[in-house]
């Protein structure tokens, strides 16, 4: 199975690549060593020696000391469409993750109208295919509207190509819709991806509740708000035998929760995003929106240790940007009125890389193996860099540094948590679905021989 | 020193200085001509987004004094009505080339955003639940003009500390001047994580006899239907300060506006530990004193107005 089976993406000619003596490492294959990567029509044609590739007719890129990773699935990214094109289109958001090395990436459904119908979901794939860079699929709500009450058509969303459901932005905070749900989904699969938030607990709450919400006197989200909906919606998902995702997990307990929960059998995966893997609740002292505002919020040390040994236990499976654009109005406001959410699609993997790996917190293996963790959850293939898959790929250099924001962005919204930063790793190019998606402008590539 | 944002910025010689500039004018307001031409030819913009009478006001009257140019902008009734960003605001304000702008804002870290945004000195008046620096600033001044000096003594600050910008900066103050420190409330109303800024904590006014100062806070009545205290008289029961629980050698201490009879009784208000009225008084002297720091104190000054490059001290009559 291939990922444009299932997602969406421009129509466009498959590449001829021969990514010449790089270092191919996909750990879940068992790959590590140096190779001549040869994509041909669509496919990871081959894994030969190195220099060793036939050329014929192919584009060489010289890879000697850089990197070639399975490209990255990010379940989890507000395309803002409809509705919010200003912040982000299909165009400018499938644009921005293949400059981040993602080959697919799936939509959130908290758009203006939210994509409740049969129809949504029909538009928004023709969308996709006149102007996705990489596969794309969406994902429709899981009530009406998001209004939490009445839940969406779900067997005919499915049947128009919605790949799961989730009503991201918000919870579903009645527990018997949430019940109702879960049983239907025995009816109408896909998994069911959730924003964990008991709105009463976090009430107006713009930061994590802690010693630095108490110092700066901004009204708190206690980690409780997270913990205590992950650990009903994993009692319900075990009591009815159905399959759901967590979102964003923020919160150290809701690790252990979600751990206990896989433990004992329920159909529970987790996602973590780079910002709550790198960043703590002290970079609020700063009073910055653009770059440190967003839902669920950055907590404390304790927490992101925890994501981390989740990450490495696989209690964590993947690792999503929740990408969330907003333009410079909606932040150039005080803390408190600003909206949530920062973009992440660009930096996530230089971002862990500067921060997790080259520290030596975790090791490369790992980040690539999570990076691409979020198909699986979505019953979608992973990439893969196996001789005869999809080619999915992304030709990393892990020594050059870069300024974030320096030359742009490919997103239209430049909220970026690393703006400003300058981080270690960048993708030079990216192949989605056997296309080139991506490739780096100052990144000269090789004749063709 | 270029604004004056928060007391976490401000070091205790810092503090120290601003007090000392607030005696001297303090000496001003018992001649008979009170106003000096220190900031004559000289631009302040005050901005309230807030309802606000000590604070305002006493702002406007010390550049007033100190013969600055007043512009006096509240939310009601101006352009933010409709619903200019307080960027732009700000933006507009800033073509009057204005030396400084005293914001007050319903929410934490407006003034910092507005230091970003214009080439004035930003005096933060309030920023929602964050600080209210000029606040800490004359209750230090007036418990030090009481007490000498704030080494060891030790200060409750008593009531809603969760939706107080003044038991944050005044708890941070007061320690910075040596104080002890202990913040007393009802569970609901002490924000969690609050002993890291280096204070005690206590749901019970047991134990307040220890303390030289009492620092009692406004109740809000809002609060009883948001569920943080099911009465405002159970509240009164078990916190409010009255005579009974306020010993004769004890200071008390109040921002203000009170709510008579729910976190103060009237007798207590109106006793001779009562220090309001002082505070009231202090609030103008270390107003005039922030505005002469930052816009005429220190390396930084700026060109004087008229004959020479420094400012004109204090002391000559305008």
């Amino acid at each position: 199975m291939s990922l444009t089976d299932v997602l969406d993406v421009r129509p466009g000619e498959d590449a001829h690549l021969v990514l010449r003596r790089a270092t191919v490492l996909d750990p879940v294959v068992g790959i590590d060593s140096v190779h001549d990567v040869v994509v041909r029509d669509g496919k990871i044609a081959a894994l030969a020696a190195p220099g060793e590739a036939e050329t014929d007719g192919a584009e060489v890129v010289e890879g000697e000391g850089l990197h070639v990773f399975p490209a990255f699935f990010d379940p989890h990214v507000h395309l803002r469409t409809p509705g919010h094109e200003h912040k982000e289109d299909i165009e400018t958001g499938t644009r921005a993750a293949a400059a981040g090395g993602y080959c697919g990436i799936l939509a959130m459904a908290n758009t203006e109208p939210p994509v409740s119908t049969p129809a949504d979901i029909t538009s928004l794939r023709e969308q996709a295919r006149a102007g996705a860079s990489i596969p794309v699929g969406f994902l429709a709500t899981v009530t009406r509207d998001m209004q939490g009450t009445e839940l969406t058509e779900m067997v005919e969303l499915r049947e128009a190509g919605a790949i799961g459901f989730s009503d991201d932005g918000l919870p579903i905070a009645d527990a018997g819709v949430m019940r109702r749900a879960l049983q239907y989904q025995h009816l109408c699969g896909g998994n069911i991806a959730l924003h964990e938030e008991d709105p009463r607990l976090s009430m107006g709450g713009a930061m994590h509740e802690g010693p630095v919400s108490a110092a700066l006197g901004l009204a708190a989200i206690p980690s409780v708000s997270e913990s205590t909906l992950v650990a009903r919606d994993a009692a319900l998902a075990g009591y009815e035998n159905a399959r759901i995702h967590v979102q964003h997990l923020s919160a150290a307990e809701s690790v252990e929760i979600v751990r206990a929960a896989k433990a004992a059998g329920v159909q529970i995966s987790a996602e973590a995003s780079p910002h709550h893997l790198c960043l703590t609740d002290e970079e609020v002292r700063s009073l910055d929106p653009h770059r440190f505002k967003m839902n669920p919020p950055l907590r404390e040390e304790r927490d992101r240790q925890a994501l981390i040994e989740g990450l490495r236990d696989g209690t964590i499976e993947c690792i999503a940007t929740d990408h969330a654009p907003h333009q410079p109005e909606e932040k150039d406001v005080p803390f408190e009125q600003a909206a949530f959410g920062v973009t992440g699609l660009e930096t996530a993997f230089a971002a862990l890389h500067t921060d997790l790996v080259l520290p030596g917190v975790i090791d490369l293996g790992l980040l690539v193996e999570r990076m691409a963790g979020g198909a699986e959850p979505f019953d979608l293939a992973r990439p893969s860099l196996e001789p005869g898959a999809e080619a999915n790929v992304v030709l990393c250099d892990l020594g050059a540094e870069w300024t974030v924001g320096e030359d742009g962005y490919e997103s239209r919204s430049a909220n970026s948590w690393c703006a400003g930063r300058t981080l270690t790793g960048r993708v030079l190019m990216t192949v989605a679905a056997g296309q080139v998606a991506f490739r780096l402008r100052s990144f000269s590539l090789g004749v063709a021989a | 020193m270029k604004h004056l944002l928060s007391i976490e910025q401000l070091s205790r010689e810092e503090i120290e200085a601003i007090l000392d500039r607030a005696e001297s004018f303090a000496e001003v307001g018992r001649r008979d001509i009170k106003k000096v031409p220190t900031l004559r030819g000289r631009t302040v913009v005050s901005l309230f987004y807030e309802a606000s009478t000590r604070t305002s006001s006493s702002f406007d009257l010390a550049a007033k004094r100190l013969s600055a140019d007043l512009v006096s902008v509240k939310a009601a009734g101006s352009s933010v009505e409709k619903g200019e960003s307080l960027k732009d605001t700000v933006a507009t304000l800033s073509a009057y080339d204005p030396a400084a702008i005293v914001i007050r804002h319903p929410y934490a870290g407006a003034a910092q955003m507005v230091a970003g945004w214009t080439a004035a000195a930003v005096v933060n008046a309030g920023d929602g639940k964050h600080e209210h620096p000029s606040q800490a600033l004359l209750d230090v001044y007036t418990l030090r003009r009481r007490l000498g000096s704030l080494q060891g003594v030790r200060i409750w600050i008593v009531g809603d500390v969760l939706h107080s910008r003044v038991a944050r900066s005044n708890l941070v103050a007061f320690g910075k001047m040596g104080a002890e420190v202990t913040v007393c409330g009802p569970p609901t109303l002490i924000p969690r994580g609050i002993e890291e800024l280096g204070c005690d904590v206590s749901h019970s006014l047991e134990g307040i006899e220890e303390a030289e100062v009492v620092y009692a806070l406004r109740m809000q009545k809002e609060r009883m239907s948001e569920s943080f205290v099911p009465s405002l008289r159970e509240y009164a029961a078990i916190f409010q300060i009255d005579t009974r629980r306020l010993s004769p050698r004890q200071l008390l201490m109040h921002p203000g506006p009170v709510n008579r009879g729910v976190e103060l009784s009237g007798e207590a208000i109106d006793s001779p530990q009562s220090l309001i009225a002082e505070q009231v008084a202090a609030g103008l002297v270390v107003r005039m004193a922030i505005l002469y720091e930052l816009l005429a104190g220190g390396e930084s000054a700026p060109a004087g107005e008229g004959e020479g490059s420094r400012p004109t001290p204090i002391g000559t009559p305008a």
